[in-house]
């Protein structure tokens, strides 16, 4: 009985540090030298893993990040200025700030300014309705407003108006990941500059048809007249295929353009009522789309 | 009785005209013809705005390899050139001519005259119809030309006729095959020569047994040409049913009929190929099928391309009061037209108004995994599956799932109990899916 338990004993201790011989040469030989950096820089990084920077979440951002010389392309919008500047502490490098972005939708084609035509039945999706037509309302750029960008924010930041139709963004919430973007088959939703004290201009218009068949279908699209950019003294509107569009790196935000507007669909956000004019600023403001 | 194995649904057949022969609709005030009336590159305008256009004349050159010709349908004045709604609500390029008097080009033969006697080379006919503008009539428009150019070294077996008509309450093809039964066998005749295939099916349901009666005793003097009865099935008119059906043959995943030595077109297009070769005439008209529970006079109508379709439901009794859908081809495969402006197009099958209460969909419940859809499937696939993937964008899987091989018939949806839009997100992940198959090569 003794003999076989002493000979048990013996032989799982000589199995036991064989293999523990041969586990630690193995080690050796496939040893990954990771760079310590990274489990630094991935525990400041919010952990999202929303994929706004450009890559497949947060520790591949934190790999490119050590992995660079130069922070310059590299930004994390969900973590923005605060979160760059304790990663570049960490890599021992300068990072420049940015200026927070904030998704804006581009369509004021509400229930009220475009009149609905006809009646769609078929999926809740707008990348389905958009190969199928052109819509209730019949603006073959208009927003659909089945929620294709609701569905793919993370961030609880847009939702469906019950009153227009339409998406809004939730200031607060918006991170500028830029999925809603992606998602949106008609290239309506931008990112731009959050702006100073969240203010911004933008037109809120992607239709490129002729100021007349535009004009039919939605009350508040860009008719391509052109006032705006004679206006604007930065030279920051440009009017490609009937449709105005402001750069928001030239804008100053000087409010010129949008009273020229015959048609109202340049936007201004979270601004104060303008004293001169108020009647025609404070519809601007009033809408219900506020981004 | 023949029919395809894998598959296939039987709806009602609400075949209200089939016994209503074919009328011609008068000329319309004006015509709106779009550019783009077959798959492939837009054609190239031939014409200017100002005009003065006799009916036949080119107004737009099919120039790619998959492209055809478009002709004027009626004689007048070019009035503009510009972007025109068309069914899906879009604006496409299109030409506005108003209606003035009814000249045709001098060269068309327009006797009554049926002329048997084949004269033409192989190449003559393929050049004919490809100056002609025929495109297949069934719905796909797809170049008849381009069917016909047989690839170097592929030998066609049979040439099928799709006298199917599968589609509920289209009876368009029907007609032509009951009235026009002559010009159509002499039209196969013409494809059998420029094919070179010494053997044509004509695949016809039996629900249209007069058709199949009359074209048998027409054609029981010429030889290679057999009429064959199919048990009524639908998607039958589906191009690889139709040859399952016929010959037994399947074709593989992704390949053309070709693949199997079979050429497939539709009787409407035999037709067409009859009057482009031996009378000159090109595809300036069609038959279209009128009809609706609610419509006052369901009718078959030979319609100029280009008129708008609120003429043809006008002359049909008028649009009925409790309307709730006006569908461009059949129930099952056609498409809710944006508007009643829009013109017919060379792919206009038919015009289906439908009742308020029936055109309604019924709201989406959760899929029971009953696996209804699958038995259906005519392609043997998996709808429910790949109408997941797709809503959830998993097109590398989608594609594995051979998402590609639907053929878009409606089915799975028809018989789903749970009313879950299934095409729709099938044909999302199919668009999507072509796309990035397409962007694979390119890098």
């Amino acid at each position: 009985m003794n003999e076989i338990i002493i000979f048990a004993v013996i032989s799982l201790t000589a199995i036991g540090v064989l293999s523990a011989v041969v586990l630690y040469f193995v080690a050796q030989k496939f040893k990954i030298i990771e760079d310590p950096r990274i489990d630094l820089v991935s525990e400041m990084l919010p952990g999202a893993n929303c994929g706004g920077c450009g890559l497949a979440g947060c520790r591949a951002f934190a790999e490119q990040l050590v992995k660079s010389n130069d922070l310059a392309e590299l930004n994390c919008p969900v973590g923005g200025a605060e979160v760059m500047k304790e990663v570049a502490a960490i890599l021992g490098m300068e990072v420049e700030e940015k200026e927070p972005l904030i998704a804006v939708v581009r369509c004021n084609g509400s229930r009220i300014n475009a009149a609905q035509k006809v009646i769609y039945d078929g999926a809740t999706s707008c990348a389905f309705a958009h190969a199928l037509g052109s819509g209730e309302s019949g603006c073959p750029t208009g927003c659909l407003g089945l929620g294709d960008c609701v569905a793919s924010c993370n961030f609880d930041a847009i939702y469906i108006s019950a009153e227009t139709g339409l998406p809004v963004v939730s200031e607060e919430n918006c991170v500028a990941c830029g999925a809603c973007v992606k998602a949106c088959p008609r290239n309506i939703i931008e990112l731009r500059k959050k702006g100073k004290k969240d203010r911004r201009i933008f037109v809120s218009c992607v239709n490129t048809e002729k100021g007349g068949p535009a004009r039919k279908n939605c009350q508040v699209a860009c008719i391509g007249c052109g006032k705006c950019v004679k206006v604007c003294p930065f030279d920051a509107i440009t009017l490609v295929n009937n449709l105005a569009y402001i750069d928001y790196d030239k804008c100053k935000l000087c409010r010129k353009c949008a009273p020229v507007c015959p048609t109202g669909a340049i936007l201004e956000i979270n601004f104060p009522l303008k004293k001169e004019k108020p009647a025609d600023a404070g519809t601007e403001v009033e809408n219900p789309v506020t981004a | 009785m023949r029919t395809f194995t894998k598959g296939g649904i039987h709806p009602p057949e609400d075949k209200l005209s089939a016994d209503k022969p074919i009328e011609v609709l008068p000329l319309p005030a004006k015509v709106i013809i779009p550019l783009s009336q077959s798959l492939g590159a837009p054609s190239k305008l031939a014409v200017e705005k100002g005009d003065v256009v006799k009916v036949g004349q080119l107004i737009a050159k099919g120039e790619a390899f998959i492209s055809s010709n478009v002709h004027a349908s009626v004689s007048g004045k070019v009035t503009k050139i510009e972007e025109v709604m068309d069914a899906s609500g879009y604006r496409r390029p299109a030409v506005l001519i108003d209606v003035e008097g009814d000249e045709w080009q001098e060269d068309i033969d327009r006797s009554d005259e049926i002329k048997m006697t084949i004269t033409a080379s192989p190449e003559e006919i393929i050049r004919r119809i490809y100056e002609m503008g025929v495109v297949g009539l069934g719905g796909a428009t797809f170049p008849s030309h381009v069917k016909l150019r047989l690839p170097e070294g592929k030998k066609a077996e049979y040439l099928l006729i799709n006298g199917v008509e599968c589609e509920p309450y289209l009876t368009a093809d029907h007609r032509v095959m009951l009235e026009r039964g002559e010009e159509v066998v002499t039209g196969i005749r013409l494809l059998m020569h420029a094919l070179k295939v010494e053997k044509a099916f004509i695949g016809i349901e039996n629900n249209k047994p007069d058709a199949i009666a009359h074209l048998k005793e027409l054609c029981s003097d010429t030889a290679g040409i057999e009429v064959i009865a199919l048990k009524v099935k639908y998607p039958q008119g589906g191009e690889k049913q139709l040859i399952k059906a016929v010959t037994g043959r399947e074709t593989p995943s992704g390949k053309l009929p070709l693949e199997v030595g079979c050429v497939v077109q539709n009787v409407g297009t035999a037709l067409a190929v009859y009057e482009a070769v031996q009378k000159n005439k090109p595809l300036i008209d069609r038959i279209v099928t009128v009809t609706g529970k609610k419509l006052e006079r369901p009718s078959n109508l030979k319609v100029r391309i280009g008129t708008p379709i609120n003429e043809l439901i006008a002359y049909c009794g008028g649009l009925p009061a409790d309307t709730g859908k006006v569908i461009g081809g059949g129930p099952m495969m056609g498409k809710a037209l944006y508007s009643i402006d829009v013109p017919v197009v060379k792919g206009t099958s038919g015009v289906l108004i439908m009742p308020g209460a029936e055109s309604k969909r019924m709201a989406a419940l959760n899929c029971i995994r009953c696996g209804r859809c699958v038995t259906v499937c005519p392609m043997g696939l998996e709808p429910i599956l790949l109408a997941q993937l797709s809503e959830n964008l998993l097109l590398e899987r989608a594609e594995k799932e051979r998402i590609m091989d639907c053929i878009e018939c409606g089915s799975c949806q028809y018989t789903c109990p749970a009313g879950r839009p299934l095409l729709d997100f099938i044909r999302m992940g199919k668009n999507k899916t072509g796309i990035m198959i397409r962007n694979r090569g390119k890098k």
